[in-house]
């Protein structure tokens, strides 16, 4: 079987041959795409470390067959900075030490992104402690993920009110 | 993870005719990719319906009932604020279900067809009559987080969808296309219990596809007093011990109709018509409620002769029929189905 797919990665535009339909999209970055940054911790859906966003949707990348991903917007950790200007949620993360190990950082990220973008936890402690739950961190890290998503969506909030005013 | 031949059609009726035995429909793919990664499924055909058009739309019908496509993904039913206003227990079920990110792959057919969590039957290496026929069943001496009620001596697995239990509550049907034309299956006739077939996990027929479900009208009138209660080992993504669906339409004060069904007590959603009349014409009253929970319970047993499962499906119950009478809240708690709702102030770092 060989299967051509076209894939926006982080922007750019890329055609990608496949020559095996059991490939996910985890694998696919990081193993043919030489993007590592996408974690992989269970493989099954059960961690939230592969998290990327398809279309501006968070998804786990491991339980994504890349075959059916013709035509998708993929991004990436990698994809999320400005050049050296970082991205309000990984500057936030940083602010509120959201992270020891950082193994779980991209997906929490990746994930966080996703979760202020759908709009349904605001600022809400609760809500984004519900909101990140696929996302497990073994350092538990949990406080300062919390505080950095909130302190993010405050501050992307009062960046877009500045934006339309 | 066996090789397959990927095949992505573009119609309904491509999709119906590249079926042959051993295929396996692919929705959002994350029941069936992870099952296809443990080895417990191996389809030789994997058929994309993802691009099938049409099959996305939440619509309103004439009649007042509620068509859902069968690729309406989980968080976009959820979130649809007509739906969620109309049927409020069943969004909470779903934003009870998995994590925010699989809820966005997730689609409502894929998710009233996932499989049972049994760990015996995701993992090849295990005895399970479920998944080989005849095998054995290493989950007997090991029960867990088993059956209760209509178990066999072949299967003791329970249906995991939190989705499927306000649906039956509530009397879903499903439209199935399949070789031989179209038919409607009621949400409660979909999952058989084991008996001595429980490789028969569907009442779909090989070659069936759900194009859409079907609320109906009725199931309206139960949108202010309707609540899901989910207990599980962890508040959130976690899959449930016990859960119960409970919808009341009152009328003057006293109960006009009922409706209860139970999630991970079978292998499928428990309702019973007995226990739902005991209601009729009643005032909604915690004595009651514990007197219909004990009557849902009155046939229920665990293979290792446990009582911690049966008693927390019966207080779960009451419960769950309880937060109903309450009122459905005008927003969904924050964290949805759990029988926690205390508020912690803003964190802070000290
Ligand atoms: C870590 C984790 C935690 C989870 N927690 C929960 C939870 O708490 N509660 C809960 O309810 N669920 C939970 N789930 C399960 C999740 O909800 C399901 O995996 C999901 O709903 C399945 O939908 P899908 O579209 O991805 O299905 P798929 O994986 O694509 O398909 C599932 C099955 O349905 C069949 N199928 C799909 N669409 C059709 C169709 N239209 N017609 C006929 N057959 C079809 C497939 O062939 C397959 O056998 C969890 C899953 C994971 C991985
Ligand atoms: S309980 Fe059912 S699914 Fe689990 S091992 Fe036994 S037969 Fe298989
Ligand atoms: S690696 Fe995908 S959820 Fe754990
Ligand atoms: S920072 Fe180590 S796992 Fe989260």
């Amino acid at each position: 079987m060989s299967l051509s797919l076209s894939l926006t990665i982080n922007g750019a535009a890329r055609d990608i041959p496949l020559d095996d339909p059991r490939v996910t999209l985890l694998d696919l970055l990081r193993e043919r795409l030489a993007l590592p940054g996408t974690k992989k911790g269970c493989d099954r859906g059960q961690c939230g470390a592969c998290t990327v966003l398809i279309d501006g949707h968070r998804v786990n990348a491991c339980l994504t067959l890349a075959a059916t991903l013709d035509g998708a917007k993929i991004t990436t950790i990698e994809g999320l900075a400005d050049g050296e200007s970082l991205h309000p949620v990984q500057s936030a993360f940083i602010e509120h030490d959201g992270f020891q190990c950082g193994y779980c950082t991209p997906g929490q990220i990746m994930s966080a992104v996703g979760l202020i973008a759908e709009g349904q936890a605001g600022d809400d402690p609760e809500r984004i402690r519900e909101g990140m739950s696929g996302n497990i961190c073994r350092c538990s890290a949990y406080h300062g993920i919390t505080l950095a998503v909130q302190d993010a969506t405050r501050r992307m909030a009062t960046a877009e009110k500045d934006d339309a005013a | 993870m066996k090789l397959f031949d990927f095949i992505q059609p573009a119609t309904i009726d491509e999709a119906l005719s590249a079926w042959r035995p051993g295929a396996a429909w692919l929705g959002g793919g994350t029941n069936l990719v992870d099952l296809m990664k443990t080895g417990a499924m191996q389809p030789d055909a994997v058929i994309d319906i993802t691009r099938l058009p049409g099959l996305d739309r939440i619509e309103t019908l004439p009649d007042g009932s509620t068509r859902i496509g069968a690729l309406v993904r989980n968080a976009t039913l959820a979130h649809d604020r007509d739906f969620a206003a109309a049927y409020p227990m069943v969004a909470e079920a779903l934003l009870s279900g998995a994590s925010g990110q699989l809820r966005n792959v997730a689609t409502v057919a894929g998710n009233l067809l996932q499989k049972t969590r049994c760990p015996f039957f995701q993992e090849p290496a295990a005895l399970c009559n479920r998944r080989d026929p005849g095998a054995g069943c290493d989950a007997m001496a090991a029960p867990g987080n088993s059956a209760i009620l209509g178990w066999s001596d072949a299967c003791i697995a329970t249906n995991p969808s939190d989705f499927t239990v306000p649906l039956v509550a509530l009397e879903a049907v499903a439209e199935v296309r399949g070789p031989q034309g179209m038919r409607e299956i009621a949400v409660a006739d979909l999952q058989p219990l084991p008996g001595s077939t429980p490789e028969r996990d569907t009442a779909l027929e090989p070659g069936e596809l759900i194009l859409a479900l079907r609320l109906p009208a009725r199931a309206r009138s139960f949108a202010a007093h309707a609540r899901y209660l989910k207990v599980r080992e962890r508040t959130s993504f976690a899959f449930a011990l016990a859960s119960a669906a409970a919808a009341l339409r009152i009328e003057g004060g006293l109960i006009a109709e009922a409706r209860l069904a139970l999630g991970a007590v079978a292998a499928k959603p428990w309702r019973l018509a007995e226990a739902e009349a005991m209601m009729t014409g009643k005032a909604p009253d915690a004595a009651l409620f514990a007197e219909v929970a004990e009557a849902v319970l009155a046939m229920a047993n665990s293979p290792d002769g446990q009582k911690w499962k049966i008693d927390l499906a019966r207080n779960t119950a009451a419960r769950a029929l309880s937060m109903a009478a309450a009122g459905t809240p005008a927003r969904i708690p924050a964290l949805p189905a759990s029988p926690f709702g205390t508020r912690i102030e803003d964190p802070q770092h000290v």
